[in-house]
């Protein structure tokens, strides 16, 4: 089956119901992308399919129906995102483990509602755990790339 | 087994003649440097002047081998080298450096003293002394215990000047230029004529000389980077996802195995039926481990599907099978033959609470979950075991893994990772184990072991479960007399058992965060007793400070309402530590303590001193009609100097956050021997949505500087606990508190 990831087409032979998660890690070696719970507890996973944002543990490799973007397609240490440098510039990072999830979770969110209450960013935000408790950062973060986006 | 891997960690000193009998190899000993392991190979025109820094015509290289699980303490380690050095962020790679006694941890010992660590007497300063020279003796090298930065301060710095002048020295060789007059920036010496030689230029002419010894640090008013904010070095990494952490890591040849293990943890492998598993698409092997069956396939996915396919009979639990059962041997444990040691005892708090008021408190067992699960690559071959992982005692890690493989440890080679958090997770040894036992039977091919969420919850080990029965009294508006006995299972003795290590002595952990706050109480006593092993358990943030400093703390709290006095200027009125009492006043001017609550709302303060830290929490709720919300968090925490304010302030809200978080919602429970909570909606810790606003505030008052890793976490729990008294008169003396209340 062909995929769409990043721009780039990969052809992969897997089973229908294997998760996209590891597809992304173990058969095409996209591992920014990350495994937390399996169950759609934590967002660790997740990436944009069609430009939505998806629990990448949850979604069998076989119902993807549009372009993925994983952590590694929204930018890069030379081309960061906009919310990849509002992470950078408030030092969101601990162990960063969760942050590639949560930082596509804040693009998702971002791209729906530019300008997002604490509300939003409580119900967007709060699917996503973070184990080192970077949330007062997150926050901080997201406002900062909202601004930036706005700006722009 | 090596003397060495006999004896480990945190508390194994405590009251142990056989160690303080191990000083007698002689200050000698422990004054000699161990070598440098930099030296062991080093290339032609390479140099390297002591065990962390290394420098060759191609690129400077710090080592930093302090396990950096999210800490940050890569960057920190880097910048305490580099502030000498005088080079900058960007101009060098870190590495965490081979497993090597040169590494031993100068703090560990310490702290492992029975003394409060406001004590600063003679007898004190002095059994530390000869506890750090114990450690060093056995190469202790270590990650844990918020030592990470008093173990570097001073060796990392001196690492760099000795760097710094030596290779000053090798400019004035080759310029001819006195060294007076040359000065050192951005990674290059400059003569005075404005020349720059780059260090690596220098490697070459260094790589000749004896290293320069005799240096003098400079005076903190010269710092560039120390008490500066830093970008970490790992963060563009890590906000990109290009940070590799040990389950992204690929070796050529690997594959994909995941465990499934006695759930009934220690129990038997009764038998199983794999012919389903062994059918399955990818699977390559299924075979059995120590207490449990191994899945080898080519994917990790697929040997998941295929472990949960296999059918297994497992033997019962070595421990008591329900949860009830655990509390009962906790409750039956205040007596005379299981008490393991007084801690305080101070006036005559028996008297004094006799017909006091009285109170009893539990604390359950929780679990780590680090978001990155366990795993591991192991390859073994005929010459060497191969190891990439994280983890935090890479020395055990050696002797532990050659042992399940029957190598020398000198032949294990560790490639320590970056990892996903740990909170005390990757202590452990027992992943290292399996994913060993599952290479040696797939001699040459590297074998990824990645646990599966479900059974990272079921083999956590996590926190010990622990009970405090309180007695207390109070008089004229005032608290006169705590008798505090607290009751636990020992977690160092769990915790080094399974890695084979005896702990002699009291375990510190069970009464840790309660005998040690420095309160001048006219009455006190501090009782610890030690219940017989159940479940096994290990170190979790904090350590025994997560439970018994919320017992204190809580208990006090009562009696000071009691009383009828205020929490906060009563604690103040008690304190008889200076350094700590400012700690309070701090955090009552950051809150503005005192002052007209809005209705519903309450406040809630608490004080706990854990790894030397002072620490003050206010918490403020509200008790809505959905349940108690909590708007804001004020911390004060003496630490003696900080190396990054960013990184500390995001280190002491995580902190705060990972012990409300547990507080409100979190604990491991045991049903026919099996752990009842298996993926994080069963226990989540904090939410986005729950954090409050915390206020962050640093004191560096101390003579010493300390670890901020975990001092933040224990007084959470009790401050929150308090505030939703002062706010519903509902006092909660049982962790996690939504058996109680409802939060929003």
């Amino acid at each position: 089956m062909r995929l769409v990831v990043n721009g780039t087409s990969h052809e992969v032979d897997v089973e229908a119901d294997m998760p996209l998660l590891w597809v992304l890690r173990d058969e095409i070696g996209l591992t920014g992308t990350k495994y937390g719970c399996g169950v759609a507890a934590c967002g660790a996973c997740t990436v944009h399919v069609g430009g939505v944002a998806v629990r990448s543990c949850q979604m069998a490799v076989g119902d993807v129906d549009g372009e993925i973007t994983t952590i590694e397609g929204l930018g890069n240490p030379q081309a960061l995102h906009a919310v990849q440098a509002a992470w950078a510039e408030h030092q969101v990072a601990q162990c960063g483990y969760c942050q590639s999830g949560q930082i596509m979770q804040a693009a998702d969110l971002l791209s729906n509602i530019p300008d997002p209450s604490d509300a939003d960013i409580d119900e967007a935000m709060s699917g996503n755990l973070c184990r080192c408790g970077t949330y007062p950062r997150i926050r901080a973060a997201v406002k900062t790339a909202a601004a930036k986006l706005q700006e722009a | 087994m090596s003397r060495a891997g006999k004896i480990a960690r945190r508390s194994f000193l405590i009251g142990s003649a056989a160690i303080l009998g191990g000083v007698a190899f002689g200050v000698y000993r422990v004054k000699t440097p161990y070598a440098n392991p930099l030296e062991d190979g080093l290339a032609d025109g390479s140099a390297t002047f002591n065990p962390w820094v290394l420098i060759d015509a191609e690129k400077v290289t710090l080592i930093t081998p302090h396990a950096d699980k999210g800490q940050g303490v890569a960057s920190a380690q880097a910048a305490l080298i580099a502030e000498e050095l005088d080079i900058d962020f960007g101009q060098f790679e870190i590495d965490f450096g081979a497993p090597d006694k040169a590494y031993w941890n100068t703090a560990m010992g310490s702290e492992g003293a029975p003394f409060m660590s406001s004590d600063e007497s003679f007898m004190a300063e002095a059994t530390r002394g000869v506890m750090g020279g114990a450690i060093k003796l056995l190469g202790m090298q270590m990650t844990g215990g918020s030592s990470a930065m008093p173990d570097s301060f001073v060796k990392l710095r001196e690492a760099g000047a000795m760097a710094r002048e030596t290779l000053k020295l090798a400019a004035s060789q080759k310029t001819g230029v006195p060294v007076a007059q040359l000065k050192t920036a951005g990674g290059a010496v400059q003569l005075p004529d404005g020349t720059e030689l780059k260090y690596t230029e220098l490697a070459g002419i260094a790589a000749g000389l004896d290293p320069v010894r005799d240096v003098a640090l400079r005076d903190p008013s010269e710092w560039r980077l120390i008490g500066h904010p830093m970008q970490r070095l790992d963060m563009l990494a890590k906000v990109t996802g290009t940070q590799s952490y040990g389950i992204d890591l690929q070796i050529d040849g690997m594959v994909h195995a995941t465990v499934r293990m006695n759930p009934r943890q220690g129990g038997a492998l009764n038998g199983y039926d794999d012919s389903g598993a062994k059918a399955m698409p990818g699977v390559k092997a299924v075979l059995p481990i120590t207490g449990g069956v191994a899945v080898v396939a080519d994917n990790t996915w697929r040997a998941f599907q295929a472990a949960d396919a296999i059918e297994i009979d497992w033997g019962p639990a070595p421990y008591p099978a329900e949860q009830d059962d655990h509390w009962a041997e906790v409750a039956a444990s205040f007596t005379k033959d299981r008490l393991d040691k007084t801690w305080r005892d101070e006036g005559d708090a028996a008297a004094a609470t006799q017909n006091g008021i009285e109170a009893e408190y539990r604390s359950p067992y929780v679990a780590h979950q680090p978001l990155e699960p366990l795993n591991a690559i192991v390859r073994v071959t005929d010459e060497a075991v191969d190891v990439w992982s994280g983890q935090q005692v890479p020395r055990m890690l050696q002797q532990i893994v050659a042992k399940v493989t029957g190598h020398k440890p000198g032949q294990v080679r560790f490639h320590n990772q970056f990892i996903g958090g740990s909170f005390g997770h990757r202590l452990e040894f027992e992943y290292l184990k399996q994913t060993a036992e599952i290479a040696k039977q797939m001699p040459g091919t590297p074998v990824k072991l990645t646990y599966k969420r479900e059974e990272d919850f079921a083999h956590d080990f996590p926190r010990h479960i622990a009970m405090a029965r309180g007695k207390g009294a109070v008089a004229d508006g005032k608290v006169v007399a705590m008798d505090l006995e607290i009751a636990a299972p020992s977690v160092m003795s769990s915790q080094m058992g399974r890695a084979g290590v005896p702990v002699p002595g009291p375990d510190m952990q069970i009464v840790a965060g309660a005998w040690n706050n420095a309160y001048a109480l006219p009455n006190l006593r501090v009782r610890g007793y030690r219940v017989p092993e159940l479940a096994p358990v290990s170190s979790w943030r904090s350590v025994g400070a997560a439970g018994a400093g919320f017992f204190f703390d809580s208990f006090l709290d009562e009696l000071i309402h009691q009383a009828g006095a205020d929490p906060m200027e009563e604690r103040i009125r008690l304190m008889g530590h200076e350094l700590s009492r400012k700690v309070l006043e701090t955090v009552a001017e950051m809150s503005s303590w005192g002052g007209e609550l809005a209705p519903g709302k309450g406040r809630g303060v608490a004080f706990v001193e854990s790894f030397g830290v002072p620490t003050a929490e206010v918490v403020e709720v509200t008790a809505t009609e959905d349940g108690i919300r909590i708007d804001k968090v004020w911390v004060a925490a003496e630490v003696g100097q900080v190396i990054d304010p960013v990184n500390f302030e995001n280190l002491v809200q995580g902190g705060v956050i990972f012990g409300l978080g547990h507080a409100m919602n979190s604990r491991i429970t045991y049903a026919d021997g099996m752990a009842e909570q298996a993926n994080y909606w069963d226990a989540e810790g904090m939410r986005n949505y729950q954090c409050p606003e915390i206020v962050v505030k640093a004191l560096e008052n101390g003579p010493k500087i300390r670890g901020i890793g975990e001092p933040p976490v224990p007084p959470a729990a009790p401050a929150l606990a308090n505030a939703i008294f002062a706010a519903t008169g509902k006092r909660l003396r049982e962790m996690p508190f939504n058996q109680f209340v409802d939060f929003v």
